[in-house]
């Protein structure tokens, strides 16, 4: 079917399965049809075809009509067929036989504000306040202190796993400050600094890393798998990128009720390689979701270097594959990462539309407590990143540079974050742990006759047996 | 497990007792665990459990509806005709009506209105938004329905056929399955995973799957399994409303079973058995398609001389042990028939179940009749033999009752 628009734009969808069931339709006969009924713009831009009342036998009885091709004369029609309206939108032809590029010449350019002195490169970026910024910079501290003291418990043994955000403070905490309380947060794990903006209290974070009875998860996933209904940030999973098609299910559910917000969702670079994050991305642009991408490029997955991961230019690259707008920031630049997202999120709402960001950073820390790195990296490598592109100390540098921030609070800042997470690891360290109840509660709304007879047959063993079961309590 | 209209365990246990004492009915009453919803969405506070069809029922606008809907032809009797396709399109359609919320998603249920027509005109009537067509990838829209679902939708998520949920496993059993309970109670999931499984005509093997059997040990979800348009509609109301992920079983063989339900709104219960026919020699346990293959076996049995009872099981995750147990403390003697296979299926999980619990009152062990452990044929004849014929049903009632 030859079918000319004056833009490559979409059709409504009920409009092409009728058109298809045409068949083929000559272009010269269709030229009539157009100038007797021209396509019209509407204002996104798209081509949208109104025939009177959109009636296909109606639009049907003008293909016989005679050739005309006044509306047409900017793109040549009949002879030259230089392009075809295929299903999906109209198409150049050319005599060349040549491939697309796999790689581009330069690799896609990264957007940065600061550099790492701290001085501001750009003009383009959104402003923060005083308030906020130096706000993002003391929670950037404490995510740090976080990380610090939460892994060398494990590494003493009192908690059984942990994994940090070391070197991803600035997109943990900035993306955060970028969002409003009512966007729905998607995490993989290594963001718990986006719930520390959000509220989330330490003493929280230290429960559930404990599993203790003050754990909002009552002892049910593994450390740093937080979830806060209270803050909207959804449950973390151990499984890959299951989070992303959430994100873009939550998202359509947003836009059913017209709210004014997004969602976020976060990933890294081996999570883009899953069959969720493709199908997710797909719908996200089918759906036109307003949900945000955040691909979170630290160059390893566990100790898969992404040169073994993909051959694309990164991720940002995907994007356009998909049909999303993307950027590609410093990830380790706080207020590129808040400009961009800010902008994102602008962006999905007002347009209903996702987008992707690729933030390229380095994971400084190991994947996990269960990962040693330096088994597959070198050492100096890690140091130079920790050291030179450290998120923290460039944006501390620019703080004092505005006059916001000092050496002094800076120690006085760490010294009390340490104090308050020692405390808050006491405290949950010798708090109860939850009761054999919790093994059955919410597993459906209400216990269902097996589980409660499960419960009792349990009971009795552990009551039978209790040399057996000393932790128990009931 | 409270029926998803009552609130609270007390009212359950009231309920599946009342409903037992209900379901001694005779068939053509076909009152089984019929609940009836206000229409203005508050619960009648009594039980309507006596065979007052007439009364205490709702007089608002969807009776009123109904009442419109049925045809000169039906007028004489109560109630109106469909089939079980139409069934399920009503039962979703009247929960589409009563709550914004609900929503469907799946593949070519918008505008095609769905491979079995069940959502057919539906995009028409609530727009593409609530009527979601969805590129080719179970595994993301069953997560992007978890997503919708964690965040106040209650989607239904269609699958083509069950045997591509099986591209969703990781979604349905890490997510759907668990994230109510790993997230402390804080996110629900009411979504409703349904699609048309079993064996069919030559469908071949891939598109003959019984997923029942892999999902039925996924903690945090349910499942039933409907054999008529009544009992159809009212799971698919009752799925919906229920805040737990609930997965239907549909057949593809049924999907044009022609019966008269109720004009009237009911609901039915999403954990409890159907009395088919009562008796007294054998229990003969089943769900789905093959109900109707034992009800074909127990037409020439009942000439042979036999007499048994005859329970659709409905509910595959939990099992309704407590109709199911009352059943085997009266015959004794106890026939499983499925199309699961015969390894790892819901049969084989019958079996241990009832056995644990029922084994003294049993006089000769279980019976399971069920497929056998292969794929399924293409060809007609080969295909009929991997599932459980009426003769072979009626030859195990019979050594059985020896």
């Amino acid at each position: 079917m030859a079918l000319y628009l004056s833009k490559s734009g979409k059709f409504l969808p009920h409009f092409i399965t009728k058109m298809s069931s045409l068949g083929m339709i000559n272009l010269s006969s269709l030229g009539s049809c157009l100038s007797q009924n021209p396509p019209l713009l509407t204002e996104d831009g798209r081509t949208s075809y109104a025939a009177p009342g959109n009636d296909p036998t109606h639009f049907v009885c003008r293909r016989f009509g005679s050739v005309k091709a006044d509306k047409l004369a900017s793109i040549s029609t009949n002879a030259d067929s230089q392009l075809l309206n295929f299903p999906g939108g109209v198409v150049k032809f050319t005599p060349e036989l040549k491939f697309l590029s796999d790689a581009p010449e330069e690799r896609i350019h990264c957007y940065r504000v600061l550099d790492e002195s701290g001085h501001l490169l750009t003009s383009d970026f959104v402003e923060i306040d005083k308030d906020i910024a130096v706000r993002m910079y003391k929670e950037m501290v404490m995510l740090q202190t976080v990380d610090t003291i939460f892994y060398e418990a494990q590494r003493q043994g009192r908690i059984s796993f942990y994994v940090t955000a070391m070197g991803e403070e600035a997109i943990n905490i900035a993306s955060a400050a970028a969002l409003s309380m009512d966007d729905f947060v998607f995490p993989q794990y290594r963001e718990a600094g986006v719930l520390l903006w959000r509220g989330f209290g330490l003493q929280d974070l230290a429960n559930q890393c404990f599993g203790n009875i003050g754990d909002n998860c009552k002892g049910r996933q593994m450390p740093a798998h937080y979830g806060s209904k209270k803050h909207n940030y959804f449950t973390v999973a151990s499984t890959v990128a299951t989070q992303i098609p959430h994100a873009v299910g939550a998202a359509y559910s947003l836009k059913m009720e017209g709210r004014d917000a997004c969602t976020i969702t976060y990933f890294g670079d081996g999570g883009t390689s899953t069959g969720d994050f493709h199908a997710a991305m797909n719908f996200a642009a089918v759906l036109e979701a307003p949900v945000i991408l955040f691909c979170r490029n630290n160059g390893w997955a566990i100790s898969t270097p992404v040169s073994d991961q993909f051959r694309s230019d990164g991720i940002v690259v995907r994007g356009q594959a998909y049909g999303i707008r993307g950027i590609r920031v410093d990830g380790n630049d706080a207020l590129a990462v808040f400009s961009a997202v800010h902008t994102a999120r602008k962006m999905a709402i007002s347009e209903s539309r996702p987008v992707l960001i690729e933030a390229l950073t380095y994971r400084a820390g190991h994947h996990s407590t269960s990962d040693d790195s330096s088994k597959y990296r070198p050492i100096e490598e890690i140091e130079w990143w920790r050291a030179a592109q450290d998120p923290v100390g460039r944006f501390r540098k620019w703080l004092e540079m505005q006059g916001w921030w000092s050496c002094e609070s800076d120690t006085e800042l760490r010294g009390w974050a340490r104090q308050e997470v020692l405390n808050a690891i006491q405290v949950a360290e010798k708090a109860e742990k939850p009761g054999l109840r919790e093994i059955f509660t919410d597993v459906y709304d209400v216990p269902p006759s097996n589980l409660r007879d499960q419960e009792k047959s349990l009971r009795q063993t552990v009551q039978r047996h209790q040399r057996d079961y000393p932790h128990f309590q009931f | 497990m409270a029926a998803t209209i009552l609130h609270g365990v007390g009212a359950t246990t009231a309920l599946s007792s009342i409903n037992y004492n209900n379901s001694r009915r005779s068939l053509p009453e076909r009152k089984r665990t019929s609940l009836v919803i206000q229409c203005d969405g508050s619960l009648s506070s009594g039980l309507n459990i006596s065979n007052n069809r007439g009364a205490k029922l709702s007089t608002n606008a969807v009776a009123q509806t109904k009442q419109e809907n049925v045809t000169a032809s039906t007028t004489s009797k109560p109630g109106h005709e469909l089939l079980l396709f139409e069934a399920l399109r009503e039962g979703l359609e009247e929960e589409m009506e009563r709550d914004p919320h609900v929503c469907v998603m799946g593949e070519d249920v918008g505008h095609y209105g769905g491979s079995y027509k069940v959502t057919k005109g539906l995009a028409d009537k609530y727009g593409d938004l609530r009527v979601l067509d969805t590129p080719i990838a179970e595994n993301s829209f069953t997560g992007m329905g978890i997503g919708a679902a964690m965040t106040g939708l209650r989607p239904i998520v269609e699958g083509m056929n069950m045997g591509f949920l099986l591209l969703a496993f990781n979604q349905i059993s890490n997510n759907c399955g668990m994230l109510h309970y790993t997230s402390g109670g804080q996110f629900k999931i009411p979504i409703v995973i349904r699609g048309p499984g079993g064996v069919g005509r030559q469908l071949g093997a891939e598109h003959s799957q019984r997923l029942e059997s892999y999902f039925q040990s996924i903690p945090g979800i349910q499942m039933v399994a409907c054999s008529t348009p009544y009992n159809a509609k009212g799971l698919m109301k009752a799925a919906i409303r229920s805040d737990n992920p609930v997965i239907l079983f549909e057949h593809v063989l049924l999907y044009n079973l022609k019966e008269r339900i109720p004009d009237e709104e009911y609901v039915l219960s999403l954990e409890e058995a159907e009395m088919v026919r009562p008796g007294k020699h054998v229990t003969v346990l089943t769900y789905s398609r093959m109900r109707y293959h034992v009800m074909q076996a127990a037409k020439t049995l009942v000439n042979k001389g036999y007499d048994p009872e005859v329970i659709d099981i409905r509910s595959l995750k939990p099992f309704d042990l407590h109709t199911i147990g009352n059943s085997v403390k009266k015959t004794h003697h106890v026939l499983i028939v499925e199309e699961c296979m015969r390894t790892g299926g819901i049969g084989a999980s019958l079996t241990a179940s009832i056995n644990e619990h029922f084994h003294d009152y049993l006089d000769a062990p279980i019976v399971c009749l069920s497929s056998q452990d292969v794929p399924t044929p293409y060809a007609g004849a080969l295909e009929e033999w991997t599932v459980v014929q009426p003769a072979q049903i009626v030859a195990a009632v019979e050594q059985l009752c020896q």
